[in-house]
């Protein structure tokens, strides 16, 4: 085993560890949390940190190979598909009248109110 | 020259999922390919419509390593805060104005936000997003109009 192997391996392995890292904390956070939307928050480390530090460090093992490219594709499809995913449940929550439970003794909430629910959600998507 | 493309294309993916290169499956490939252009082809009198991807290929590229550092920054910042024993959560929703001309970039920006850890968008309403973020900070919204600048230099002029 040359040197070069020996700091591939270790890049990787560096990788995959924080990664796992970064999916648990969000299996943490998700029991933590209080409430549906910080809940979300706690979702998305794993979502982006653990994801995309899972599938860098599993790139490097692999080499320069087709599963590299295949990861690459996947890695690129969960890009897309997991923002929308989120935004889908949070919108589905804020549209069926689901609000955040405020911190105590939180003060720095801006002034500006909520928008209200539009019943049709679609009529403000128009445009 | 769009059906040439879209074969080279579709091809090129086949070939790059199978790795298997024998004469009988690369038939099989080029069978389906040719299946799947062809319902592509039959799909146009139901919906013709042309999507145009309006980017700047390198400004995109450069933003998405930005984007890349933005969600290491923020991810460390919520992990200190779900690891922390006090759980400082500060949660509030606030609107973002969006500068985007095109779907794209529009969804584009949305998407970056929601990557991101800690803010989620939740509604899009003409001109602008509301957002949730777990965490208050006084310069949360001149991050996320930085990003929206960022966004909109990848967009592309139309060429109207």
């Amino acid at each position: 085993m040359s040197g070069l192997d020996i700091a591939v391996e270790a890049i990787s392995w560096l990788l995959i560890l924080s990664g796992s890292f970064f999916v648990i904390v969000g299996a943490v956070g998700t029991l933590r949390f209080p409430d549906f939307w910080s809940r979300l928050h706690a979702v998305s480390i794993t979502d982006s940190a653990g994801v995309i530090l899972l599938f860098a460090g599993m790139s490097v093992q692999a080499g320069f190979s087709l599963i590299t490219v295949k990861l690459i594709i996947i890695g690129v499809f969960l890009f897309i598909t997991g923002p929308t995913a989120t935004h889908a449940i949070a919108n589905a929550a804020l549209v069926s009248g689901l609000r955040p439970k405020e911190a105590k003794g939180f003060t720095g909430v801006e002034p500006e109110p909520l928008t209200p629910p539009t019943a049709d959600p679609a009529s403000s998507e128009q445009q | 020259m769009r059906i040439i493309g879209a074969i080279v294309v579709f091809l090129g993916l086949w070939l790059l999922l199978s790795g298997v290169y024998k004469p009988l499956t690369i038939s099989l490939g080029v069978l389906s390919t040719l299946g799947v252009v062809f319902i592509i082809n039959r799909m146009d009198s139901i919906d013709g419509d042309r999507i145009e991807i309006r980017l700047k290929p390198l400004a995109f590229l450069s933003y998405q390593g930005w984007l890349m550092v933005e969600i290491a920054k923020a991810s460390l910042a919520v992990t200190k805060i779900v690891l922390s024993p006090s759980m400082p959560i500060k949660q509030h929703m606030f609107s973002v104005p969006y500068t985007q001309k095109t779907d794209l970039g529009q969804v584009i920006f949305a998407n970056s936000i929601t990557l991101t850890p800690g803010t989620v968008t939740i509604e899009t309403e003409p001109g602008k997003f509301l957002v949730h973020a777990v965490d208050y900070s006084t310069d949360d919204k001149d991050a996320l109009a930085d990003m929206d600048r960022r966004v909109t230099a990848c967009e592309k002029a139309s060429k109207e």
